[in-house]
């Protein structure tokens, strides 16, 4: 396998509805933005696409990756449509990747969507709950924030997690947000803001869900080659990595936790893994992108995280799946301050435990607050992280507040379904 | 050839919600004829009030739902019964849900736990007030008189 690099990124502003606008002009805004930051590589340089959008339901619409390429000028060159719910994003990125790593292309197109607001949004939920097993488990109540109250309240019996927790989850990534543009749902929040708003599925509120979205978001890979030619400031790809489990969360088993490196088997010793309580498939993921990458210890050896908080729950979960605090320890992890912004006020004290160094997570706002267009969602966390790495978020956000001071490595984590499918990517500055 | 040929004019109209951008109504429905195939026992044992799940034929994990084939080590599962009492392994009050299911909203899901079963079963527990659900709770199956051969002809309430 070659080395990849990524050189470009592009994301439209994420919003409640874009009745204006299809998927192919929200994907061509995206992409025309990108070409701009690239000013050296022109159309004829891509050698083909992958395009990623969850559902046909939504869209209304069969092949509508076909009618991308062609609505930005890309065909006849190669593309294909991956989906995987969730991880759609993450896995198209990963495909792109492969794309180039294997030598079939020197310039790759991950082109990304979701068009969720032309369904009522309690429709869409019906939508997303047919991502979830049609036989057992959406007849019975299919309703996928039903599902993650579930598995958050196994966590909270297993490992004493809380909803005030949970709730400071909610608080960083929409006061994180308050400086990115490209956000749905900036806002500074309280702990009584986010209990005292609408209960949706025990013990989950409106504010510990992120919303659906309308928006595009695009990313550019290359070779090693190309990236030297194209860009100043290219990033590498170094590690990647996915995971899977069971549709249907019932089957998952309790069996003994995969270790990563850092961790040893005392840590578990009476922990049954993952039941209900965490995702077998981010562990898996994140073991293959660590190997890939030589991570060794994540919360230290990463600089920032951007991972897939469609809940302030699996925001908590994932970080246990991620290695960045050990099983059960992601509440305190939360209230440590760890993965907060040093530089803002969110109005909570922090117990500072000294377990943890200081490792951002969702700098941009995650799911929480930048929405989540499905298909465009693992390829917009690829792009704040491509800016993160590059330093230049002042430049693309119009404001330097969410800039990491030395952002040398970053982690993309991109899920699907109650952790059917998962995705990890290590990005890392320069490497040329 | 006519060169006065028409298309009939209808008097069906398109439902318009705005013009800028112009956004219509557009319906769309479909009746498949969905096949439960090799997991079709598990829908008749609702219908003769028994709840099926499968067992692996070589390592002997059980799953509390139909699985055709061991997910442990690929081998071919039997059906065995499951007890008709277990107890809440978790659980949650859907205030709100799927287009489909708002209608019937409070509702409560949980997942069952059985003894000397290695996976769990999802349904319904009714009976209890939202408070009233606890993890560790018993409960026991009851089924619908008339089944519908849906996974929600069973479903569970307190001991
Ligand atoms: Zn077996």
């Amino acid at each position: 396998m070659r080395p990849v690099y990524m050189i470009s990124g592009g994301i439209t502003k994420f919003a409640k509805a874009h009745p204006d606008k299809d998927f192919r002009l929200m994907v061509k805004e995206a992409f025309d933005y990108a070409m701009a930051d690239v000013p050296a590589l022109t159309r004829k340089e891509i050698d083909g696409s992958v395009c990623s959008y969850f559902s046909d339901h939504f869209t209304r619409q069969l092949m509508a990756g076909a009618m991308v390429q062609d609505y930005l000028g890309l065909s006849p060159k190669p593309s294909r449509r991956v989906e995987g719910g969730g991880a759609t994003g993450g896995l198209c990125f990963q495909s792109a990747w492969e794309a180039v790593a294997s030598g079939r292309m020197e310039v790759c197109l991950a082109m990304g969507f979701e068009t969720m607001s032309r369904v009522n949004t309690w429709k869409g939920n019906e939508f997303i709950a047919l991502a979830s097993d049609t036989n057992f488990d959406y007849p019975v109540g299919g309703f996928y924030s039903g599902y993650y109250a579930m598995m958050v309240r196994r966590h909270m019996h297993e490992f004493g997690t809380t909803v005030e927790q949970m709730a400071k989850v909610a608080i960083k990534n929409h006061a994180n947000a308050r400086h990115n543009p490209y956000a749905q749902s900036p806002a500074l929040l309280t702990v009584a803001d986010v209990r005292s708003s609408p209960m949706v599925a025990t013990p989950l509120t409106i504010l510990d869900i992120c919303q659906m979205s309308d928006g595009a978001a695009v990313v550019i890979l290359v070779s090693e080659e190309m990236a030297h030619k194209l860009c100043q400031q290219p990033v590498r790809i170094s590690g990647v990595g996915c995971g899977t489990d069971a549709m249907r969360m019932a089957d998952r088993p309790h069996g003994k936790v995969p270790l990563l490196p850092h961790e040893s088997e005392g840590d578990y010793a009476n922990l049954k893994y993952p039941g209900v309580h965490s995702f077998r498939g981010g562990r898996s993921a994140a073991g293959l992108a660590y190997r890939m990458a030589g991570i060794v210890n994540p919360v230290r050896d990463l600089d920032f995280v951007e991972l897939h908080d469609a809940y302030t729950s699996s925001e908590i979960q994932t970080y246990e799946d991620l290695g960045l605090c050990r099983y059960g320890e992601g509440g305190s992890f939360v209230d440590s301050g760890a993965p907060f912004l040093d530089n803002l006020d969110y109005g909570l004290a922090f117990t500072g435990d000294q377990r943890w160094p200081k490792l951002p997570v969702n700098p941009s706002g995650g799911l929480l607050a930048c929405g989540h267009p499905v298909g465009a969602t693992g390829l917009m966390q690829a792009v704040f992280a491509f800016w993160q790495l590059q330093g230049t978020i002042g430049r693309h956000l119009g404001d330097d507040t969410l800039q990491l001071p030395e952002a040398r490595r970053g982690l993309i984590h991109s899920h699907a379904g109650t952790g059917t499918y998962i995705t990890v990517s290590i990005l890392e500055r320069g490497g040329i | 050839m006519n060169k006065h040929a028409k298309l009939p004019e209808t008097d069906e109209g398109t439902v318009l919600f705005n013009v800028d951008p112009i956004i219509v109504k557009y319906h769309y429905e479909i009746d498949y004829l969905h096949s439960y195939a090799q997991d079709s026992p598990f829908f008749a044992g609702l219908a003769a009030k028994k709840l099926l799940g499968s067992r692996c034929t070589a390592c002997g994990y059980s799953y509390a739902t139909p699985r055709g084939h061991c997910m442990e080590c690929g081998a071919a599962t039997e059906w065995f019964e499951l007890p008709l009492q277990g107890r809440i392994h978790t659980y949650t009050t859907c205030h709100f849900g799927g287009e489909a299911f708002l209608k019937e909203t409070l509702f409560t899901l949980i997942l069952v736990e059985f003894d000397g079963v290695d996976t769990l079963f999802l349904s319904r527990l009714v009976g209890a007030e939202p408070d009233e659900a606890t993890i560790g709770m018993q409960v026991k199956a009851r089924f619908l008189r008339n089944s519908k051969f849906k996974p929600t002809d069973i479903y569970f309430v307190p001991v």
